[in-house]
């Protein structure tokens, strides 16, 4: 299994083919296209992310220690991105996605949506993600006691 | 002769780069930019001038007193009201409203009375009638509209009962850019004895308003969709009615007499302005009012008349654009749908070629409801866009059609 900054460079260098922005986003369009989406039975409320302009859900789910994300949404830019999110913490120990000092989302040139304000909440998505890892680290825990 | 070059050179923002390229500006319908002679004047008012309003003493008292009595005597005659009293300083729109349900509610709408409300409403002229419904026992009605953006005004018949006591309807809708036949609408509202508040938020930049000639009994409007500072807006009322109306809020400028037993109301306007206003909002918002009018709003309709024109010719020439609110008297808002890309994904790409423009529900969800999208783009226009600009948003359309493959 990589870890996450293996996964982190892995984005980075497939971004970095590209100078244009244009072709960035096209990029991340494809990843969205592409992206599986998530069962229709999870898009519920609870997993609905808000703050976004579009609709993101993010469904977590734990497995041998290990937490697995689907995500989904109706905007294709915001699935990329969502997109990019499960792909780096999908498969992780709760511990190391909380450790996790995310960089990619900078040096891919994305970091305009990191501010909170933007409304395909990139941040609330990250929010999220760390929100169930802290709850299944919790979990893990006490099981461990 | 309007001189857009020459308009432009007063709003130094339209010269600002955004990712290294020229920003192009089409939410003026949101919040429009404001020319350097209103900053300047709320700058000379903080720097040289600000003190509280009304009742002061001193000399700096009095000049903001003067200038802020002045706005409203210039917002009288922006709006050709019969007297300056009947002319209510508030934040802005909605506030205006918001007084409008809670003081005319109190005084006039009783249990099973009715409000009717148009279905292109901003959600500022819906949500305050139904709070009024919801305290009064009353009924909020809808006249709905047809795909093209034009009200049912067939409807109207049924509609308009004498259980109605107030009509809320939108001058221009913010989202198919409509013109609605308010005067018609007044009459026929009168005739059956009910009151009309005008939403003119949208209209009173883009095409000269004449209460009396209207004859709607609220009209109301904000400074920052007008070229003035956010904060600030206007409520016009006939005087008759806001005399029989009870104040909103109490408080500072509103009494006549404070005493434990019985406190006694301020006369118009002040009864209805509670508190210290924003006297240099307001003294901004005189100085906007006072730009439009030295421009001359015929000749800025007539200039984005053509310019809205020439918009949508180029609009409809892009592969799978689906444009919202076609009718024939429309100003200058165009909301659309790009094939069956996502409004955020559009909106997202034309910010990446500097294209301000906005995206989503639009403050008007039953609109969205009525053509069963989650939201639109829209692009609205000021007087001092140009149709280079419409250039550059319309090659901008079609590179984002390009990424996502559209026709």
């Amino acid at each position: 299994m990589k870890t996450i900054a293996e996964i982190e460079r892995e984005i980075v260098d497939e971004f970095a083919i590209f100078d244009e922005w244009v072709d960035k986003y096209a990029y991340l369009i494809e990843i969205g296209s592409g992206l599986e989406g998530m069962d229709e039975a999870h898009k519920t409320e609870e997993n609905l992310i808000k703050g976004c302009q579009s609709r993101v859900w993010f469904h977590a789910e734990m497995k041998d220690g290990r937490l697995y994300f689907t995500a989904d949404s109706d905007a294709l830019i915001t699935k990329g991105i969502a997109g990019l999110l499960t792909r780096v913490f999908s498969g992780q120990v709760p511990g190391d996605i909380l450790s996790a000092d995310l960089k990619f989302i900078d040096e891919i040139g994305l970091e305009q949506h990191l501010s909170p304000t933007r409304s395909n909440g990139l941040l609330s998505m990250i929010k999220q993600i760390r929100m169930y890892a802290l709850a299944a680290d919790a979990s893990l825990k006490s099981e461990m006691k | 002769m309007f001189d857009v070059e020459k308009v432009r050179a007063d709003f130094p923002i339209l010269e600002e780069k955004i990712y290294d390229k020229r920003l192009v500006y089409l939410d003026s319908g949101a919040t429009s930019q404001r020319p350097v002679q209103v900053v300047r004047k709320m700058d000379e008012y903080y720097l040289r001038y600000n003190s509280n309003v009304h009742r002061g003493v001193h000399f700096l008292s009095n000049k903001c007193t003067e200038a802020n009595e002045e706005a409203r005597e210039t917002v009288r005659r922006f709006i050709h009201a019969d007297a300056s009293r009947e002319v209510i300083f508030t934040r802005g729109t909605t506030e205006s409203i918001n007084l409008v349900a809670f003081s005319f509610g109190e005084a006039f709408v009783h249990e099973g009375d009715e409000i009717l409300v148009t279905e292109m409403e901003h959600h500022a002229d819906i949500v305050p009638w139904q709070m009024l419904c919801e305290r009064k026992k009353a009924h909020l009605k809808v006249i709905p509209f047809l795909d093209n953006g034009e009200l049912d005004l067939g409807q109207l018949d049924h509609l308009l009962t004498e259980k109605v006591k107030l009509v809320g309807v939108v001058y221009v809708s913010n989202v198919l850019g409509t013109v609605n036949p308010v005067k018609t609408i007044i009459e026929r509202a009168h005739a059956v004895g009910a009151k009309v508040l005008v939403d003119a938020a949208q209209a009173v930049q883009h095409l000269p308003v004449d209460v009396r000639q209207l004859d709607c009994d609220f009209l109301v409007f904000s400074g920052h969709k007008l070229y003035g500072p956010t904060g600030v807006g206007v409520l016009y009322g006939k005087e008759a009615l806001l005399e029989q109306m009870p104040p909103w809020q109490g408080g500072g400028e509103m009494i006549r007499e404070v005493r434990f037993e019985r406190t006694t109301y301020n006369e118009l306007p002040f009864k209805f302005e509670a508190g210290t206003p924003d006297f240099i909002g307001i003294i901004g918002l005189d100085e906007a009012i006072k730009y439009v009018q030295h421009i001359g709003l015929e000749e800025i309709a007539a200039y984005e008349h053509d310019l809205l024109r020439c918009a949508m010719e180029q609009l409809k020439q892009i592969p799978g654009i689906r444009i919202f609110g076609e009718a024939a008297q429309k100003s200058s808002v165009l909301s659309f749908a790009l094939g069956d890309v996502h409004h955020s994904d559009t909106g997202t790409l034309l910010d990446k070629m500097g294209i301000a423009v906005r995206t989503g529900q639009l403050c008007a969800e039953p609109t969205m409801q009525h053509y069963g999208v989650t939201g639109m783009v829209r692009a609205s226009l000021g007087m001092y866009n140009t149709r280079e600009e419409i250039d550059i948003f319309c090659e901008g359309l079609r590179k984002v059609g390009k990424i996502f493959r559209l026709g």
